[in-house]
């Protein structure tokens, strides 16, 4: 019988049973950023512990850091006081940290990869939900707690439960203006938020095969979204190729060795899942939230559900968010006056979204009142987007091109929604508050779709904003560096 | 190094939040996540929900006088949703909370709460709107949770209590902190770590032993 991804990779870095029935697993790779990590070095010093395995851990700041500037001090003094303790507690405990003015700085989740840090066959952890986002390469890659950030500092290894595998098998090919981000809005929206709980989600099937590793990043990202704690597409050549030559990637002999390794970490063509569900690439449509959580999601052309359409047991959540959103049940989204747009995020601020949004947005204009942010990834990516000319493109377009961060995906920096505003955001949540404004609205969407919805002030469908360059399956998906 | 101690109930007044998919974002604003330890983040607990944004309270169950010093959290499914936060469950500790019972709760939240010491109650839906509407209508009532058993009551009523079988035992046993026993196995830790494919080229093999 033929194992799983998920079952190789937690089988290789199994250290023992604990007394509760719990694994003892390895950890890989440990990612650390500012937020989540002071409390977890600070018990590792009152418990006078040393980090285990220092040359496995890498941090970086992302989350607080403005997107205007990096003069020191931070404005923000509780800022300072985090980014602060960061640079001391690396500093002392013999940990790689990216820091502000560091070249490879950026979103933890967007710099792992890009550095060849996270690989094949990896456990990867940090204290942060959308670690997932690295099982795009193979690894079994999930968020955990500050306590859990101390425990892996301490030891290396986490007290963990297996999780149940579930096969979310996408085929066939996607239509133009639908993109990773769509694919996976519509799983979250077809199994639910919860669907994923217990499970580690296994992407596969022939349109996850076609993607790129940075359309595979944005799909499993969100699997956490759905749920799933962890996400994965199985290695193959687009891996192995984006991996090639990147600072952490193993050189010459090690290199063979390494792909021999991901190649048969992979899961075996008779591998047994404890699910499998089938999703058809082809009738998915450029895919938009309504409500407050990311499975209220809808195709740009359909109507807000009404009650009927809802089972009475999300019948209470469903009341909320058109209340909270201001959206009227039987309605369409399209339409709905946008005051922000936001392209960013560890979920769709990489150098293939980049170029993409640029592709289209060339000629067009963000409409008066409307504020346009674009927030690459990471420094690399801003380099990268320079250097072919993608900031003056979205300048001419009326966007602001902005350093590296978290940005407007959550509140801990400059970037913040006031009052009421409702912001288009190729980010990943939409919890009430969740953009900094107790009352600030989230419609999640593609960076296509932000771009379109910058355009015409209003939720739109980029297929008819962008008619000119999205017709006839013009998209350039799947290109990148 | 410290060790937790058993925690075969938790007794106390209940307090009532409903909702399906409280999330992270919800329990703790982000915007209180600036800080470098979790002293101080109970205050900000459902901050959101419990006050305007002048300051003045919404009249949140968590703010009605006859609810302080409540213990027991009761809300909706898929408790805790969203991000991994341990600020989420720090809060919910620093406010006074020792246990939540709801339907269901996202992973990542419940096992940080584990880790915390705070138990996290899996009651059935109905049983949870019952438990609810029982604290709400009698603030002062004791709920006994017991771990062991697998039921909460309140008076002469009761309900099953569901918790997965490794979350029951580490309560029962005090070790819901795990951090001595898996520092026990630095060894065998540094046996696996130089076994894996990508040692390598890591740096893990002949990696040191723990210095802890
Ligand atoms: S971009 Fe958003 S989701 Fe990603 S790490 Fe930053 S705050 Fe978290």
């Amino acid at each position: 019988m033929g194992r799983s991804l998920y079952r190789k990779v937690w089988d290789a870095h199994t250290v023992t049973t604990l007394a509760d029935g719990r694994t003892q697993l390895f950890i890989g790779l440990h990612l650390v950023h500012e937020v989540t990590s002071p409390q977890a070095f600070a018990a590792l010093d009152e418990l006078g512990l040393a980090v285990a395995y220092p040359q496995r851990t890498f941090a970086t700041v992302d989350h607080i850091v403005p997107t205007d500037t990096l003069a020191r001090p931070l404005a923000d003094s509780l800022a300072e006081g985090m980014l602060a303790a960061l640079e001391a507690n690396t500093a002392r405990h013999g940990i790689a940290y990216f820091g502000v003015g560091d070249a490879r700085q950026g979103i933890v989740h967007v710099i792992g990869p890009e550095l060849g840090l996270t690989q094949p066959g990896m456990t990867i952890c940090c204290g942060d939900s959308h670690t997932s986002t690295h099982g795009a390469f193979g690894a079994l890659a999930f968020g955990i707690g500050t306590s859990q950030v101390r425990d892996v500092l301490a030891t290396q290894t986490l007290a963990l439960e297996p999780l149940k595998v579930r096969r979310v098998q996408i085929d066939g090919a996607l239509g133009a203006g639908v993109y990773a981000k769509d694919v996976i809005l519509h799983v979250i929206r077809t199994l639910g938020v919860k669907g994923g709980v217990g499970f580690a989600y296994e992407f596969a099937g022939s349109t996850v095969d076609a993607m790129s590793m940075e359309e595979r990043m944005t799909l499993c990202n969100m699997s956490i979204e759905g749920g799933a704690r962890v996400g994965y597409c199985n290695p193959d050549a687009t891996t192995f190729a984006w991996l090639r030559g990147r600072a952490h990637a193993p050189t010459g002999t090690a290199w063979d060795a390494a792909v021999g390794a991901w190649e048969a970490v992979a899961s075996d063509a008779d591998a047994v899942y404890d699910d499998v569900v089938h999703v058809d690439a082809a009738a998915i449509r450029p895919t938009v939230t309504w409500g407050i959580n990311p499975g209220q999601a809808m195709g740009i052309d359909e109507a807000i559900p009404t009650a009927s359409d809802v089972p009475a047991s999300e019948r209470g959540t469903w009341q909320d968010a058109l209340d909270y959103m201001g959206v009227t049940a039987g309605a369409p989204i399209a339409g709905t006056r946008v005051d922000v747009a936001f392209i960013g995020s560890c979920t769709n601020s990489r150098l293939s979204d980049l170029r993409e949004v640029a592709r289209h947005v060339q000629g067009h204009k963000v409409r008066d009142g409307v504020t346009a942010l674009v927030v690459p990834g990471s420094w690399d990516v801003a380099r990268q987007a320079e250097a072919e000319g993608l900031p003056a493109i979205f300048e001419a377009a009326g966007f602001q091109w902005r350093q590296p961060g978290c940005s407007m995906c959550l509140a801990m920096n400059p970037d913040k929604l006031v009052g009421d505003q409702l912001c288009a955001s190729s980010s990943n949540r939409n919890f009430k508050g969740r953009q900094g404004s107790a009352r600030g609205r989230t419609v999640l969407m593609s960076p296509v779709m932000v771009a379109a919805a910058a355009i015409a002030g209003e939720v739109a469908d980029a297929r008819s904003v962008f008619a000119g360059s999205l017709g006839d399956g013009a998209s350039t998906r799947g290109g990148e560096a | 190094m410290k060790l937790g101690q058993p925690i075969p109930t938790v007794v106390g007044r209940g307090v009532f939040v409903p909702g399906d998919d409280i999330d992270t974002d919800r329990i703790i604003p982000a915007r209180f996540m600036k800080c470098v330890t979790f002293d101080g983040l109970g205050a900000y607990a459902f901050h959101d929900e419990r006050f305007r944004e002048d300051g003045s309270s919404k009249g949140h169950p968590l703010d009605a006088a006859a609810h302080a010093g409540a213990s027991v959290l009761v809300s909706g499914r898929n408790f805790g949703c969203g991000s991994s936060r341990e600020h989420a469950p720090q809060a919910l500790y620093r406010f006074g909370l020792r246990a939540v019972l709801a339907p269901s709760f996202a992973e990542i939240f419940a096992g940080n709460c584990t880790t915390l010491g705070i138990v996290c109650g899996v009651v059935g839906a109905d049983d949870a709107d019952a438990i609810g509407a029982a604290v709400t209508a009698e603030p002062g009532a004791v709920l006994t949770l017991d771990v062991a058993g697998g039921r909460v009551a309140l008076g002469d009523r009761n309900w099953p209590m569901a918790l997965p079988a490794s979350t029951r035992e580490a309560l029962l046993s005090g070790r819901w902190d795990p951090l001595q026993e898996l520092a026990e196995q630095a060894a065998a830790v540094s046996r696996v770590a130089r076994a894996l494919p990508y040692a390598a080229w890591t740096g893990l093999d002949g990696a040191e032993v723990s210095r802890g």
